[in-house]
């Protein structure tokens, strides 16, 4: 549960943007393993490459796709906050990092469906 | 105050103890108009248990002594209505998170002031009062960043709703980076890189994770994060070879 001193709009992008971050740096190293086997045993990654066409897995990597843009999006957020003169919209370029998010894994989801 | 037809008693529990440990206690208060979070806890110290310990001063926001954990929030509780944070009936009050307690609800604000002198948060002037008045202009940039955060009436709202000051107990803080913002630019202040210096240590502004709960909570509706950012900022550009 969230404890009530956190329940604001920017604290609830940060946990956004640290999640994410979270969650993709506990997919690269397994992303990596993956395209190694292109190099090591191409027949192992076809048949993994196979999972792609389940609908589960198509969530899935919607979700992570969506991870990623928003961790951009609201990284470049923060950094335009602290290398670039103040703006007093911070809440706005918050919800739009999410919104450029939430567009990118629909695009995404688009392509696979 | 005339009591509230519309409303019952309300139950208030109020953490008593001191910095060993303690708990809550429980009490029924009863509910009146314009009633102040500061108004139940000194209707409980008054009619229920004159031991009960906690701190105000000017009652009307401007001393930033009463400051209390309500419901959960830091809160000045003497400009703080019951009606706009009790939930149910029911209200909580603790004393402020992030510092220690001395007891009851009063906390100890020293680790809080000395993270002000460790900011370089002290006014040192450039001029003594035999020089000639310098001339600031109330509309430029600089004077506007620094009147921007003056208000600050030291209630560590913003400290105790931090929780990087929770995480790391070397972090300064918002409120003492707000005042090393302002003095930073303050053109009457004699050396704002020896600020600069002293904000870019381990815990300075560097630290922040940029929560926005300073910012959200501080009840003089002033921008700590904003100065933060302006002192990341600056401190960058400065380790970067640009000159003030």
């Amino acid at each position: 549960m969230i404890k009530p001193h956190r329940s604001h709009t920017l604290y609830g992008f940060f946990l956004l943007h640290r999640i994410s971050g979270i969650a993709l740096a506990l997919f690269l190293p397994v992303h990596f393993t993956v395209l190694a086997l292109a190099v090591s045993d191409p027949a192992s990654l076809d048949s993994f490459l196979k999972l792609t066409d389940l609908a589960a897995v198509k969530i899935a990597e919607t979700i992570l796709v969506f991870l990623l843009a928003a961790h951009l999006f609201g990284g470049l957020r923060l950094m335009a906050m602290e290398w670039l003169p103040w703006t007093d919209w911070q809440k706005t370029l918050a919800a739009g990092s999410l919104a450029l998010g939430l567009f990118t894994a629909c695009l995404f989801l688009l392509q696979v469906i | 105050m005339s009591v509230d037809e519309n409303s019952k008693n309300l139950e208030v529990s109020v953490w008593r103890g001191d910095a060993s440990g303690g708990e809550y206690s429980h009490y029924t208060v009863p509910s009146y108009s314009n009633q102040t979070v500061l108004d139940v806890v000194s209707w409980i110290q008054q009619h229920c248990d004159a031991t009960l310990t906690y701190r105000f001063a000017c009652r009307v926001g401007m001393c930033g002594s009463c400051a209390m954990t309500v419901n959960g929030e830091p809160r000045w509780t003497c400009r703080t209505h019951v009606n706009k944070v009790i939930k149910g009936d029911k209200l909580t009050v603790a004393p402020l998170r992030n510092l220690p307690v001395i007891k009851d609800l009063a906390a100890d604000m020293d680790p809080f002031f000395e993270k002000w002198v460790k900011a370089k948060g002290v006014h040192e002037p450039s001029a003594s009062r035999h020089d000639p008045m310098v001339a600031v202009d109330p509309q430029s940039p600089q004077r506007m960043a620094a009147s921007e955060g003056i208000e600050c009436i030291n209630c560590a709202v913003c400290y105790s709703a931090c929780d990087t000051v929770a995480a790391n107990p070397d972090y300064l803080g918002p409120a003492a980076l707000q005042r090393a913002w302002t003095l930073v630019n303050d053109e009457k202040n004699k050396d704002a890189n020896s600020v600069l210096d002293a904000v870019s240590q381990t815990g300075g502004c560097h630290s922040c994770h940029s929560h926005g709960s300073c910012t959200a909570y501080c009840p003089a509706e002033l921008n700590p994060m904003k100065a933060v950012a302006g002192l990341k900022r600056t401190t960058a550009f400065k380790f970067l070879g640009k000159r003030r």
